[in-house]
């Protein structure tokens, strides 16, 4: 298994936002994480790479899991972790930075100063982000002038450049048109090859396209998490059929 | 109700309309009584400068008429005349030179005496009141007196505007003393301000940053006479001993105080650049493996970079306005800066200087008052740059 959760809790101070998730997700796939608004997806999410480590009050039980390894254990790198696991955030949001920089930021940032790597790096990252052929001729023009699914695949290129073995999207494709979208969509479909996504979504028909598994939350629980096709033709909990068919009605 | 909110807006209206029509008036009032100064003529009115009609010389600009009265030019031929040495005849010394006898009781016979010491000596030039050179008779001819010209003002190397027979009124010390000090105090508050900034918006809690605030802020709010003071009881004698010089009242010191009185602005604006760095981008950046310190400057401040800038356009604002506490540190010496360990002035301590003093109407009151233009035009550019600015930093994060 790919990414593991064994018996997570979570609190916000006293607020108890995930309650006993176990979950595993195999390598390669995509897993489709749905349910209600403020139940707890961005939060289960957000533990893969740690980006809760911050948030003060903050507590944590039970174990996560990548690739086998505890990864709140001590001897655990966050810095290396996160090279490990990446993450593509909600609105698109490109550093203050020319669209070269922008790909090229993570390897910076963890060392690398091999030019000819990095330049190889950016070029790869943004053919497998489906962006090369947009902007190869204005690597080195902002980013803000991009469109902005083409911002979001910025994104995504800039995940993909320190290569990491999981890439965790929060929905991704939430504050873009129909056409990004499915251009973001297609993306993803791809990139399951080499990589293990997770992503959060508010969007059914997304799930159902995008997906090879899915979980189901619901306050703070996971209700249910089985292959997409199962999940939408014939879920086995209630709550998830009721989810389910309200939001496709 | 309906009436009382016609009668509202109504109100505010006039109230709007009334204080564009104060402010546009104020500064029509300005530049009037400024370029008033350019209708004033190079030597003082009701006088005259006087020389021998032989003499080829026709005019002098005011800089020449200075020089010959302090002895730096000795010569006619230096000023585009004969190679005969100046013979410089003030008003005063003719009761020297003649008895009161001579002279006549009302001094009805000064004109004929200046007449006839002008007539003999080709190489004089007589500053005498108009009213004892009745008539322009054929040894005597009057130096042209042009008006004060816009070149003498702007390219003026000396601010003397009390010197008889015609004052020097050149902005360039006064000009180079404000840009010197204003900027220098940025050169001194930036670092100090930025890293105020960055502690106060990444790195403090939210318990250290609700003291330190306001802590600022009551820094902006104390009056300048008070910096000024401390400055000079404080400041004056650190920089004498230091810097081993006969005065502590230095562009130098100037720019420190300044420096302190320009951190509020630098500290608040530029802190609130940073902490408009979206949430997720800094997260981007960590989700990439970032430190807080390299998040910090490769994505934070280049993001706030414009309010920075901004920041910074408006402490350069502050400085290049600020009169009392200038006024009370630098030493006031207006002569163009070599070294920042000299005495300078700036625009501003020159008018609070000179205002009382300049009799009002006269050339040196309304040099004044064009000193203010020139400073009411170096703001408004640095106010309409950071205008700029900011609108491009809105139209970033929008
Ligand atoms: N930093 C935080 N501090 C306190 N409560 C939070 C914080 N972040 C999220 N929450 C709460 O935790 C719950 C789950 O939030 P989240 O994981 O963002 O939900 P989802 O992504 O499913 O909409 C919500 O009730 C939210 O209000
Ligand atoms: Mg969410």
């Amino acid at each position: 298994m790919m990414i593991e959760a064994k018996n997570i809790n979570f609190y916000y101070g006293n607020f108890h936002a995930l309650k006993g998730i176990n979950i595993a997700i195999p390598a390669n796939t995509v897993t489709a994480l749905i349910g209600p608004s403020g139940c707890g997806k961005s939060t289960f999410l957000r533990l893969f790479n740690r980006m809760n480590d911050t948030i003060e009050n903050a507590k944590l039980t039970g174990e996560c899991l990548v690739n086998g390894q505890n990864i709140y254990d001590k001897t655990v790198q966050v810095d290396a972790l996160r090279k490990n696991v990446g993450m593509v955030f909600q609105k698109p949001n490109p550093f203050p930075k020319s669209i070269y920089e922008n790909v090229a930021y993570g390897l910076k940032v963890n060392g690398v100063s091999d030019k000819k790597y990095i330049a190889e790096r950016v070029e790869q990252s943004l053919v497998a982000a489906a962006l090369w052929d947009e902007v190869k001729d204005k690597l080195h023009q902002s980013a803000f002038a991009l469109s902005g699914g083409q911002q979001q695949r910025l994104c995504i290129a800039r995940a993909l450049a320190i290569s990491p073995s999981v890439l965790l999207m929060d929905e991704p494709a939430s504050a873009l048109d129909p056409i990004s979208t499915s251009k973001i969509e297609e993306l993803i479909h791809g990139l399951k090859e080499k990589y293990t996504i997770v992503i959060v979504t508010h969007n059914m028909q997304q799930a159902a396209r995008v997906s090879d598994k899915t979980g189901f939350f619901m306050y703070g629980e996971l209700i249910e998490y089985s292959d997409t096709k199962k999940m939408f033709l014939n879920p086995e909990n209630i709550q998830t059929q009721n989810y389910i068919t309200g939001r496709f009605g | 109700m309906k009436i009382l909110e016609r009668l509202l807006e109504g109100m505010f209206k006039m109230s709007s309309a009334i204080t564009s029509i104060v402010i546009l008036l104020i500064i029509i009032f300005l530049f009037k009584e400024g370029f008033g100064l350019f209708r004033s003529p190079v030597v003082e009115k009701g006088y005259g400068l006087y020389i021998n009609s032989k003499n080829p010389v026709t005019d002098l600009n005011p800089t020449q008429i200075k020089q010959i009265f302090d002895g730096e030019i000795e010569n006619w031929n230096e000023i585009g005349g004969k190679d005969e040495s100046i013979y410089l005849l003030r008003f005063d010394e003719i009761f020297s030179i003649y008895s009161d006898e001579e002279l006549g009781e009302n001094y009805q016979f000064l004109p004929q005496k200046l007449n006839n010491i002008i007539s003999e000596n080709s190489n004089i030039i007589a500053f005498f009141p108009k009213k004892f050179m009745p008539e322009i008779s054929s040894p005597t001819k009057e130096i042209a007196n042009k008006n004060i010209g816009i070149p003498d003002f702007i390219y003026g190397k000396e601010w003397l505007p009390t010197t008889t027979p015609s004052p020097l009124f050149g902005i360039i010390p006064l000009v180079l003393g404000t840009l010197l000090v204003s900027f220098l105090a940025i050169l001194i508050a930036l670092p100090f301000g930025l890293g105020v900034a960055i502690y106060l918006s990444e790195i403090a809690n939210n318990k250290v940053r609700g003291m330190i605030r306001p802590a600022i802020e009551l820094l902006a709010g104390i009056p300048s006479v008070v910096y000024g003071f401390f400055g000079l009881v404080i400041i004056v004698p650190i920089v004498q001993k230091m810097g081993n010089i006969s005065a502590g009242e230095t562009a130098f010191t100037g720019s420190l105080i300044l420096a302190i009185m320009a951190l509020p602005t630098i500290i608040s604006i530029s802190e609130d650049a940073l902490r408009n760095t979206p949430l997720a981008l800094r997260e981007s950046s960590y989700a990439l493996g970032a430190t807080q310190w390299q998040t910090i400057y490769k994505v934070v401040i280049p993001f706030a970079s414009s309010g920075i800038s901004a920041a910074i356009i408006l402490g350069i604002g502050r400085a290049i306005g600020e009169t009392m506490a200038v006024l009370m540190v630098t030493g006031n010496g207006a002569v163009i800066p070599h070294s920042i360990f000299e005495s300078v002035r700036t625009i501003p301590a020159t008018i609070a200087a000179e205002l009382g003093e300049a009799p009002m109407g006269g050339t040196h009151y309304q040099a004044l008052f064009l000193l203010g233009c020139v400073l009411f035009l170096f703001t408004l550019v640095l106010s309409i740059i950071s205008e700029i600015i900011s609108n491009k930093q809105t139209s970033k994060s929008a």
